[in-house]
């Protein structure tokens, strides 16, 4: 990938290695208080190895100097098609950011280089799903400008 | 959704006094570009002082200026001050029948969604939308108030 546009000019968005991987079950457990390691060794098998013309699992890391970089968050996505009747259309899974780190433009570079990736493989839209409750990062997505789409989530308790 | 012509005003006044930062205008400036009276604005402006979300400038050249964190300020927190967004919880605790705690339901859940939309947009998020709509004339913001009562777009 090219490098995002940078919101911050300290953060540098990257494709995932496989030594970020301990970096990033890490903030998940930290921000979801549930640890799950094996989950996200399938989703760096998935979207961190395969398939990298439609799916992406980027990292975002702080430039300090020319040489040291930490480890600042990181977000997952995919390009779907015709999934519900809709056309191909990219779809954020996963975005997290450090919590110290939090308001200084990371999500913003993260979501921006995203969106390039989605653009450059052809699509013109780009969905996500939160939780009615998740305050933060509702307000995250809608001050990067995304609005309800056409679909409504159904669901039922199963007997 | 529809709003009360007040619950429209004292968004549009907000969305005026964050236009720039520490900017502060008169109720007869903003009253103009959405062709309401000073009159009722100023209660709708005291509305939104005694929730702490503006302050008023006295003297010369005085005003109000807004007070909140715009990005933190949703819009739930300024349209609860003049609607009652509670109503239909309200009257699912007195429904006696299955019918009634059913429609009571349903409505439940569009009042939940419009209850979400609101607090997920802050006066930031909102002021941001705005700007990056290409300016429109100034006949349609002053029938937006006084003529046409309907919600704005979603």
């Amino acid at each position: 990938m090219q490098e995002a546009v940078t919101v911050n000019p300290a953060v540098r968005v990257r494709r995932v290695k496989a030594a970020d991987l301990p970096h990033v079950i890490a903030l998940d457990t930290r921000v979801t208080k549930i640890a799950k390691a094996e989950y996200w060794n399938g989703i760096f098998s998935r979207y961190g190895k395969q398939r990298s013309d439609e799916r992406f699992f980027l990292i975002a890391e702080g430039r300090v100097g020319q040489s040291a970089a930490s480890f600042m968050g990181f977000i997952i996505g995919e390009i779907r098609a015709w999934e519900f009747g809709s056309s191909p259309c990219g779809w954020v899974f996963a975005l997290s950011v450090e919590p110290k780190m939090r308001l200084h433009g990371i999500g913003s570079a993260l979501l921006e280089a995203i969106s390039a990736e989605f653009r450059k493989a052809g699509v013109s839209k780009m969905r996500t799903m939160v939780a009615r409750e998740a305050h933060l990062p509702m307000l995250f997505f809608r001050s990067e400008g995304m609005m309800a789409g056409p679909y409504i989530q159904l669901e039922k308790e199963l007997d | 959704m529809r709003l009360q012509v007040s619950t429209r005003l004292a968004i549009f006044a907000i969305l005026e006094l964050t236009a720039r930062d520490g900017r502060h205008l008169s109720v007869a400036e903003i009253g103009e570009k959405y062709g309401v009276s000073s009159h009722h604005l100023a209660k709708v402006m005291h509305v939104l002082g005694r929730a702490g979300l503006v302050r008023s400038i006295r003297g010369a050249g005085g005003g109000f200026q807004f007070a909140g964190n715009a990005r933190r300020t949703t819009l739930l927190d300024v349209v609860q001050l003049f609607e009652d967004l509670t109503a239909v919880e309200g009257a699912a605790a007195g429904d006696a029948t299955r019918e009634e705690r059913t429609l009571s339901e349903v409505l439940g859940e569009i009042d939940d969604i419009a209850r979400a939309t609101l607090g997920s947009i802050t006066i930031a998020t909102l002021r941001k939308l705005v700007d990056r709509r290409p300016a429109a004339n100034g006949q349609h913001l002053k029938t937006g108030v006084s003529r046409r009562r309907s919600s704005p777009r979603p």
